[in-house]
């Protein structure tokens, strides 16, 4: 089956490193569902940019460390 | 296959699809049983229609607040993904709703019976909702891709 979005992220991971963090406690400080933060860790959901940022702060490091983007290889080099 | 943790929209989602279907084989087993004796455009509807809609939103107002007190807080609330959700679904059954819209004002200007006008926005109001509530699970089932 196809993932619905490309985005990855090591939000799990991250969770456990910032003290065994439950899906419950990070979707309560980031003000989401339970079901939400799941859907974000299994790649079912790309969340918002203010949402990303949001889990950012709640696990206490920078955006490009939660989430990540496969790069293309047709990228044109325009500089 | 990891488990599937369902949310309160999901689950209303669901309740909404088993209620629609109920209501519509109640009211279409009403009608056919009475088309046996008159012939179909004379047939009475309005009351069937009326207690068939409105029994199932009292129905679904009883089984949302039975899923709310039994879900407790923690899937109740909605978020933004429940929002983006609730927005697909209404957008993917929107044609229905229209096409519906559109076979009544054809009916209208045919001047077929009201009957038959009743019935198929009745048939569009059933047919759009199962489609909402079945692409709102399909959503929450299998994610939500990017336009």
């Amino acid at each position: 089956m196809v993932k619905p979005t490309r985005v990855t992220n090591s939000i799990r991971a991250l969770r456990f490193a910032a003290g065994e963090l439950t899906q419950a406690e990070l979707a309560e400080r980031v003000g989401v569902t339970r079901q939400t933060i799941i859907a974000i860790e299994q790649g079912k959901y790309s969340p918002s940019l203010e949402v990303a940022f949001q889990i950012a702060h709640a696990l206490g490091v920078r955006l490009d460390e939660v989430f990540g983007y496969p790069s293309t290889d047709h990228r044109t080099e325009s500089s | 296959m990891a488990e599937h943790d369902m949310g309160f929209e999901e689950k209303i989602a669901w309740a909404g699809v088993i209620v629609s279907i109920v209501h519509f084989t109640i009211y279409l087993g009403v009608l056919l049983t009475r088309a046996a004796t008159t012939p179909m455009p004379e047939t009475p509807y309005v009351d069937a229609m009326l207690w068939s809609i409105g029994a199932a939103i009292v129905v679904m107002i009883v089984v949302s607040i039975i899923v709310a007190v039994t879900t407790g807080k923690d899937g109740h609330e909605t978020d933004i993904r429940d929002k983006q959700i609730k927005a697909r679904a209404e957008f993917t059954s929107r044609g229905l709703l229209i096409a519906a819209a559109l076979a009544a004002l054809i009916f209208a200007m045919l001047e077929l019976d009201a009957f038959w006008i009743a019935n198929v926005l009745y048939l569009g109001f059933f047919f759009s909702a199962m489609l909402e509530a079945i692409t709102k699970i399909a959503l929450y089932r299998g994610g939500v891709p990017a336009w």
